[in-house]
């Protein structure tokens, strides 16, 4: 800062050394044809660089693009309401029409699912082509979280891949069984109560553990003192012996598979406690061709299936 | 113009008027509508405010930052309403203080959770994720078994009732007993707070264990809630024909 001038904070260019003291026309740099600010360090002098062209064309292209979208979008607020815009676009109205648009591309073969015959629908090799993708997904997004990925679930979680059913397991009963679930909040609710039994002596609730324990092996008596408790107080749901079918929600015993356990541990907390697992109800929260589809998945992956299919 | 703006750099004072001036048109487009929201905004007439077991679960849900992965809004997009159901209405979070909608999805959004899953499943996901989803990468909350601190549920109440929450004096001097009550469909309590909340409220023992209350309950009682509160949204999607 060689001059005077600026060092006092002079901002007028009339004040500013190097201008014109009548117009504040400044000197014009003869190597750019730019003027100069007046600001001098040493031998350097500010250039007054004009502002470029191209910000100044795009400011003015998004000013008058924000005017015409005043018009056509919904812009300004009017206390009550606002300014709807010429076009009167509304991204919940538009949201729902794309959705019917993707509805509309999966009617074809969702349609087919809304009263299913499940059999006619599985010998039709490219329709189960072009669903099984879908009901990939929907299994993944709404049943994977409880009975795994594979389908294998998991303690306290149905495997659906074995050859056992508790509410049947031809993919009709097995949309049903989506659709309502069971002890869910649903009206039309299967209901599967396993009572607690700790009304029971305790020596007895042993006995029984250790008679439901042995039922898979086979190598139990039913006239023995746990064989006999059984047929008292747990045939009447699990069957006779324990080998269960009965369509109630009440698993067979004897066939090696489980939910919650059947070591003796897992057995007395049962017969103490009770159980009364929940699978929560899928309609609304799915359309009926959603859930029709994904029991038409379920079935397909298991044992059930490969077995009719060979 | 350029002109104008050219004299107006020099003139500091000027220019600070002048910022001020451009900068609260786009405020005041903004904020104008919050002016008169008590009017726009249409309350459902089924909208219930949360019970206090599900205003402490919501207090944990925040504590723990569960936000900072879960957004609660359904955005009005296609694919959001294919994969979570009806968007989110502006009505629903009404009684939202503070709202929770979020932008950032590490997890799955949580605004239609409520009764997606069984209870037994959220007590296995809170305290190991990864037994129930392989694949999640959710923390555990093992400690959200220890007992809930029911006793600022009344002043809590109170306080959002001073912000427009429809809580009742009944309700703000019941709290602690609903919350407890709420874990206990056996007891004598039960009916009450069904009477005071509505015939959709959820009185379960959530964690399995009606003798303790814990905050497990809590948050899942929250998290069964979610989505539960009215049926608004879901009649929007029906009438635009879904």
């Amino acid at each position: 800062m060689s001059d005077p001038a600026n060092s006092r904070g002079v901002t007028d260019p009339k004040e500013i050394a190097g201008a014109d003291p009548h117009t504040g026309e400044r000197e014009i740099d003869p190597v750019t044809g730019y003027d100069t600010t007046g600001h001098q360090w040493g031998p350097i002098r500010e250039l007054n660089t004009p502002f470029p062209m191209i910000a100044l064309v795009a400011l003015a292209l998004a000013f008058g693009y924000s005017v015409i979208a005043w018009f056509l979008l919904p812009a300004w607020p009017t206390g009550r309401h606002y300014t709807p815009g010429l076009l009167a676009l509304d991204q919940g109205q538009e949201a729902m029409r794309d959705f019917r648009a993707i509805q509309a591309r999966r009617g074809e073969w969702f349609s087919r699912f809304a009263d299913p015959d499940f059999a006619s629908l599985v010998a039709d090799r490219s329709l189960m082509a072009e669903v099984m993708p879908a009901a990939t997904r929907l299994y993944h997004d709404n049943c994977a979280a409880c009975h795994g990925d594979d389908g294998g679930g998991g303690p306290g979680f149905p495997n659906l891949r074995d050859n056992h059913w508790l509410w049947g397991g031809e993919p009709a009963k097995i949309a049903e069984t989506i659709a309502v679930g069971i002890n869910s909040d649903d009206t039309d609710t299967r209901v599967a109560q396993m009572p607690s039994f700790d009304w029971i002596e305790i020596a007895e609730r042993n006995s029984i553990a250790d008679y439901v324990v042995q039922l898979p092996s086979g190598n139990t008596d039913p006239a023995s003192a746990g064989g006999k408790l059984f047929a008292d107080n747990c045939a009447s749901c699990h069957g006779d012996g324990g080998v269960g079918g009965l369509d109630n929600g009440a698993p067979s015993l004897t066939d090696h598979s489980v939910i919650y356990g059947q070591d003796l541990s897992t057995e007395l907390i049962t017969l103490r406690h009770g159980r009364q697992g929940v699978m929560p109800a899928w309609v609304p929260r799915l359309t009926v061709e959603e859930v029709n589809l994904l029991a038409l998945y379920v079935w397909q992956r298991s044992a059930t299936a490969s077995k009719v299919m060979k | 113009m350029l002109k104008l703006h050219y004299n107006l750099e020099k003139l500091s004072m000027g220019l600070v008027g002048a910022i001020i001036v451009a900068a609260s048109i786009g405020g005041i487009v903004e904020i104008a509508p919050l002016f008169t929201i008590d009017e726009t905004i249409e309350l459902p007439d089924d909208l219930r405010p949360n019970t206090p077991l599900e205003l402490a679960g919501r207090g944990i849900f925040i504590r723990e930052g569960c936000y900072a992965c879960h957004s609660q809004m359904i955005r009005s997009l296609a694919d959001e309403v294919d994969r979570y159901g009806a968007y989110s209405l502006a009505a629903e979070s009404a009684y939202d203080h503070p709202m929770l909608w979020g932008s950032k999805r590490t997890g799955p959004d949580l605004a239609r959770l409520g009764g997606k899953y069984s209870d037994f499943w959220h007590v296995e996901h809170m305290r190991d994720p990864r037994a129930v989803v392989t694949a999640s990468i959710m923390p555990a909350y093992p400690w959200l078994d220890r007992m809930l601190d029911t006793s600022t549920l009344g002043r809590e109440l109170a306080v959002l009732a001073r912000l427009g929450v429809p809580y009742s004096a009944e309700m703000i001097d019941n709290a602690e007993r609903d919350a407890l009550a709420q874990s206990r469909p056996e007891s004598d309590d039960a009916a009450d707070v069904q009477a005071r909340y509505g015939d959709r409220v959820a009185v379960r023992s959530f964690d399995g264990d009606p003798e303790r209350l814990t905050e497990m309950d809590a948050v899942i009682a929250y998290l069964q809630s979610l989505g539960t509160l009215t049926s608004s949204a879901s009649a929007v999607l029906k009438e635009n024909g879904s």
